[in-house]
């Protein structure tokens, strides 16, 4: 009884952890394939990825996400995650065990720690779920100048339909990450950069960022087929 | 040439086509293999009746290609993008003698391209001089991924980089495909990034960066950099592929690439035998935006999906349209056509 409870806890650990590129949940990409509890409260994570391909930075960044979010639960007491069929698979999975930078997982490949690539993403998905609130806030007749005013404290006692909540929920988690300082009083539509967005060319940002909210789409789209057939071509063989 | 329901001909040009050899005598080792398993995932995205078996998939013959492309596929022009791959495949996954060969059978439907690697440097810059001579490249198809010993890849902005560039241009490759797309090993820096081809379209003015794959998985920040650089082309092998399975965001990607990059710099690629470019050149003469995104870019025209299909590489391979419209007409009128479509267009 108490294993199952405590697999639902790391699923649910989990589902916070996602693909940067995609800004989507590493769960329900379907990438996670198992996980197991034991009885000294070890888990094992157990995941794959579209290809044999995949950027092995994508997949270290994920790995290690992974592992800090299940080690965040006060229980457990050793995180091991395995990606399998990927061809830096043992560096990566030595390298998320060891703890080790993803410099020193891949000696003399790179001089890069990921902190620059994790910060552009995190720019992303920012902007893909602002322009979905924004989207939506528009769609239900807020107009372009009340949204370049609003502070933190006016989205938040907005009356919002159920979608409109979750929408803002998943933009404020974010907006948290890339400003942490946010007051009540901050205004919480802003660029990525922290500017005011600009009156003059409100559709015009409205159009950029629209592109980044489709570009992850489209590559979520893209992962999820070719994971798809990749399934049923190991299956097969 | 494809004949549009009113009986209009529209001349095609496939912008990215391989005669490629995954086959298992062919493979050095377990890469070779996991690649060529990679694209027979990607393959899958076809319409269930033009899916291969996994063994002709892997090596398909030069009749398939003829058939595939010249008598069922509507193609005119066919251009080569080889991709060398020698750390992975004994006689290359694609290659350029053989390309020659096919070239030297149809002189005047097929073009071939080729690639140099900086990493060879001066004795690779000699080696290009050569191979342009004896394989009568038109253009160039650069893969930065491509393993070689224990680099994984480069960059356009590298300094021998810059050499070959110089070369090509003196030598007149003038067209460049810069494969930014889903990639092999993108691990140094990060290799998906698509500014190096921002730095070199505004130092080479002159040549033409056909990025293929519009900078997939970065469509947004390619098409940022195709909007400010006049000499930057999408070319829509792999995205096109979408048209299938997921119409509605083929039709977003479509509209961004129209607004950002337009009509007269996008270039239609069916990357041959990944898909067949008969279905996908169906499908795209009936394409249509939904209202929403029409209401955003406009509706994509008739004329814009010639310049697409042929027009626009036409114009960077100096390919005459008109004339080679007359000189088969002759042959093409001996088929009978469907009463009534036929004459409004000669």
């Amino acid at each position: 009884m108490i294993c199952t409870n405590r697999k639902e806890e790391v699923w649910s650990a989990l589902n916070s952890v996602t693909d940067p590129e995609i800004d989507e949940s590493v769960v329900s990409l379907e990438f996670v394939t198992d996980l197991r509890v034991d009885s000294q409260s070890r888990v094992e994570i157990d995941f794959h990825l579209p290809t044999y391909w995949c950027a092995p930075n994508f997949a270290f960044l994920m790995a290690s996400d992974m592992r800090d979010a299940v080690a965040a639960l006060g229980w457990v007491t050793e995180v091991s995650v395995k990606l399998a069929d990927h061809f830096s698979a043992d560096l990566i999975n030595r390298g998320v065990a060891l703890r080790q930078d993803f410099r020193d997982a891949f000696p003399g490949e790179t001089d890069d720690d990921l902190s620059s690539v994790r910060q552009k993403f995190l720019g992303k998905a920012f902007e893909r779920r602002q322009e979905l609130l924004l989207r939506h806030l528009l769609a239900h007749g807020r107009t372009p100048e009340w949204i370049r005013s609003a502070q933190l404290s006016g989205l938040m006692e907005l009356q919002l339909d159920p979608e409109g909540i979750s929408l803002r929920n998943l933009y404020l988690f974010m907006m948290r990450r890339i400003n942490p300082g946010a007051s009540p009083e901050s205004l919480v539509f802003v660029t990525v950069d922290g500017s005011p967005l600009d009156s003059g060319d409100f559709k015009g940002y409205l159009r950029h960022i629209a592109g980044v909210r489709r570009t992850a789409e489209f590559n979520g789209i893209f992962c999820r087929s070719l994971l798809g057939e990749r399934v049923k071509r190991m299956q097969e063989s | 040439m494809f004949t549009t329901k009113s009986g209009e001909k529209i001349f095609i040009v496939d912008g990215h086509v391989t005669l490629w050899d995954g086959s298992d005598e062919n493979c050095k080792n377990r890469y070779g293999e996991e690649f060529i398993k990679c694209f027979y995932d990607y393959h899958k995205l076809s319409p269930q009746e033009y899916i291969w078996p996994y063994k002709k998939y892997q090596k398909y013959t030069e009749e398939d290609f003829e058939q595939d492309i010249f008598q069922n596929g509507y193609v005119d022009v066919a251009i080569f993008n080889p991709q060398y791959l020698g750390d992975f495949y004994y006689n290359g996954f694609s290659n350029i003698s053989r390309n020659e060969a096919f070239r030297k059978k149809h002189p005047d439907r097929v073009i071939t391209n080729g690639y140099w690697d900086p990493r060879n440097e001066e004795a690779g810059l000699k080696q290009l001089e050569k191979d342009f001579q004896r394989h009568n490249w038109s253009g160039l198809k650069l893969y930065t991924a491509e393993w070689k010993g224990d680099s994984k890849g480069w960059k356009l902005t590298d300094p021998w980089s810059y050499r070959y560039l110089e070369k090509s241009q003196e030598l007149g490759l003038k067209n460049i495909h810069v494969h930014k797309g889903p990639t092999i090993r993108p691990l140094n820096k990060d290799a998906f990034d698509v500014a190096d081809v921002d730095e070199v379209a505004s130092m080479f003015p002159d040549l033409n960066f056909i990025v293929e794959h519009c900078g997939i998985p970065r469509l947004s920040d390619f098409t940022f950099i195709a909007a400010q650089e006049p000499n930057v082309y999408a070319g829509l092998a792999v995205v096109i592929a979408l048209i299938h399975t997921r119409p509605r965001y083929f039709s977003e990607i479509m509209s961004e690439l129209l607004f950002w990059v337009g009509p007269d710099r996008i270039l239609f690629g069916s990357d041959y035998a990944l898909w067949q470019p008969k279905w996908i050149i169906e499908r795209f003469i009936d394409f249509e935006l939904p209202e929403d995104l029409a209401a955003e870019t406009g509706q994509i025209t008739l004329e814009a999906k010639k310049k697409i299909l042929g027009e626009n590489a036409a114009r960077l391979y100096n390919i005459d349209i008109p004339g080679r419209k007359k000189s088969a007409a002759p042959a093409e009128s001996q088929t009978p056509e469907p009463a009534g479509t036929a004459a409004s267009v000669a």
